[in-house]
């Protein structure tokens, strides 16, 4: 035994100090990075809200950009607004009824195998890049047919499609199985049980996880500087042309070297913060009244 | 209807005389298209990102991944540049994402005060929703510009030993990058990380406290390696999501930059971004197949990082059981 070895059995009371500090250290350490996760989003917050609360005006949301300005000329984004719109509301179309019926087969018709294999298949597609849905689409449609709002539509449709399938999935398994063999029981078509007694019980999850979807793709810039970029100024809402969206206006403005751009872009990060920010905290009060209402059914 | 075949599809009937129904039959059929139209979707992403590469990988091959530039002028492509921007950013991140995650769930888990719990979750997922065109607007004009006026000067004063640390010129950096992606990259793994951590068996903490370890201990000795295989899995995803961002990355790692270099306060680029800043010069045909390959590159990685992330979430559950036993 070394004369260390000796020392610290002798003075057992070191060691036991030596291990408090480092358990306070550790504990430190983890308020510290509790604390600096929460003010990280605070920074964030705050620059976007401090930046764009002084720019934003009703000038902003019903005037169009004007190309060339000189002078003070009043300029908006109103036609990246439009735009937005019109491509969110397309893509929820497209993914909603896509991903309820692929959620319906996974969880109320597929064997295990393929359960598990669709499952895979939409993680999978979850984890695809936006960049990369976004050359698919390039590859698919634009190169055809030219950049359309439809084209970014399709886009964001495939963003969105494993987010809903997947959130109708969880609360499609809450349902409680007496439902399903009491209607069944009763002599209840498959089918009727299906639609007209398991999917209503899931229109609070559904609806929740649709907001959470759109929440992330109306942010979505990746997917549409190869889909629907190239966009005029003026307001246009069809769906035929390549439409401005915000996402896009707030990265075309922040590469601007003129401060002015730079300002509208700040006021369209908040608007667009805002509404994300509120879908998305809705949508989990939502999500957190209707399970707890559903763990009460079981 | 003959006799013969009616006797047959009553054998294969559960229940005698009970009808197939139309309806059954053709909420399963549209349901399991459906289905089966995500699978497709999938193949023909794959397919066509593969079909427009064609040129390219016809071109360059397998050279490709190492070539170092990016010269449209004399249409010769190469993602080796990039390559090396997307480890260095993407790891970068990682490596300050992965303590400062595990930190926050160790707070929310083990320190944090009951009532702090629910709204300091809320708020670093709600970090997770931000897009990353806004976080990369206040990369490129608040983080950059702080970045380069106080902290790089800073560094290479006191680190410049390092080659990592070389002088800076600007706000928009690699180092920019890798802090923006540590941003984008913490919820998700904090967020994992704390839902494992939730998840270890009380009793197992209980009976370290119990032996008289401390609560660190007690996080080294039975926290942590009992969730080793999820928090991998985390950072696994982590790093896919940071290797797939094109956007912010664009925004604030100056890009002009398509070659080598180690200075970590110099312009870089990643494949994800050097695809989304050529959105509006793509011209030629090679030019445009090559940012396909990118594509490819980008699209495999990210089937690998899910598939890997599967495995050793599977690996980890399969120890648990056996712990459990």
């Amino acid at each position: 035994m070394s004369a260390a070895d000796v020392s610290a059995l002798q003075r057992p009371n070191d060691r036991l100090r030596r291990r408090r500090v480092v358990n306070r250290g550790m504990e430190l350490l983890a308020w510290l990075a509790g604390a600096l996760g929460v003010a990280i989003l605070g920074v964030v917050v705050w620059s976007v809200a401090k930046r764009g609360a002084s720019e934003l005006n009703l000038d902003l949301l019903t005037k169009a950009p004007v190309p060339f300005a000189i002078g003070n000329v009043k300029q908006g984004l109103a036609n990246a607004f439009v735009g937005s719109l019109v491509l969110v509301g397309l893509a929820t179309a497209m993914a909603l009824p896509f991903g309820i019926l692929v959620a319906i087969y996974v969880n109320e018709f597929a064997p295990r195998a393929v359960r598990n294999g669709v499952g895979l298949v939409l993680d999978v597609l979850n984890g695809v890049p936006g960049i990369v849905v976004g050359i698919f689409v390039f590859g698919l449609v634009v190169v055809s047919h030219g950049q359309s709002a439809y084209a970014g539509a399709i886009a964001l449709a495939v963003l969105m499609l494993p987010l809903v399938a997947r959130a109708t999935i969880e609360v499609l398994a809450l349902v409680p199985n007496t439902l399903r063999e009491a209607s069944l029981a009763l002599g209840v078509p498959r089918w009727r049980t299906t639609l007209g007694i398991v999917l209503p019980q899931t229109v609070g999850g559904i609806v929740t996880g649709t907001m959470l979807a759109v929440a992330r793709v109306a942010g979505e810039t990746a997917p549409l500087l190869f889909t629907c970029s190239l966009a005029g100024t003026s307001i246009d809402s069809n769906p035929g042309h390549a439409l401005q969206t915000i996402p896009v206006a707030i990265f075309e403005l922040s590469e601007s070297a003129d401060p002015a751009d730079h300002a509208r872009a700040w006021a369209a990060a908040l608007v667009l913060l805002l509404f994300i920010l509120f879908s998305s905290l809705t949508a989990r009060w939502l999500a957190a009244r209707s399970r707890r209402k559903l763990g009460r059914a079981t | 209807m003959s006799t013969l075949d009616a006797t047959g599809e009553a054998a294969r009937r559960p229940f005698p005389g009970r009808r197939v129904r139309t309806g059954d039959v053709l909420l399963q059929g549209v349901a399991g298209l459906a289905a089966l139209g995500a699978v497709v979707l999938l193949g023909l992403i794959a397919y066509k990102i593969v079909d427009g590469a064609r040129l390219s990988l016809s071109t360059f091959g397998l050279g490709f991944l190492t070539h170092v530039g990016w010269d449209p002028v004399h249409s010769r492509f190469g993602a080796g540049g990039f390559l090396f921007g997307t480890a260095v950013t993407s790891i970068g991140a990682l490596l300050l994402a992965t303590p400062l995650a595990l930190g926050i769930a160790l707070f929310l888990t083990e320190l944090a005060p009951r009532w702090i719990r629910g709204p300091v979750t809320a708020l670093v997922e709600t970090l997770a929703a931000i897009p990353s065109v806004v976080i990369g607007l206040w990369g490129i004009l608040v983080l950059g510009p702080v970045l380069h006026d106080h902290v790089m000067p800073a560094l290479h004063s006191t680190l410049g030993f390092i080659p990592l640390f070389g002088p800076s010129t600007t706000g928009s950096t690699i180092f920019t990058a890798i802090l923006v992606l540590t941003i984008m990259i913490l919820p998700i793994v904090s967020s994992i990380s704390r839902e494992l951590f939730v998840g270890v068996p009380p009793e197992l903490k209980e009976a370290a406290l119990g032996l008289g370890t401390t609560r660190w201990e007690m996080v080294r000795g039975v926290v942590l390696p009992y969730t080793r295989g999820g928090v991998a899995a985390a950072m696994i995803l982590g790093l896919g999501r940071a290797v797939g961002e094109a956007i912010a990355v664009a925004q604030v790692s100056g890009a002009f930059n398509n070659g080598i270099s180690w200075n970590l306060f110099s312009s870089g680029n990643t494949l994800a971004a050097q695809i989304a800043l050529e959105y509006q010069s793509a011209e030629t045909n090679l030019d445009v197949s090559s940012l396909f390959y990118l594509g490819l590159i980008l699209l495999v990685f990210s089937l690998v990082v899910n598939l890997l992330a599967r495995v050793v979430v599977r690996r980890g559950a399969r120890r648990q059981g056996v712990l459990a036993r």
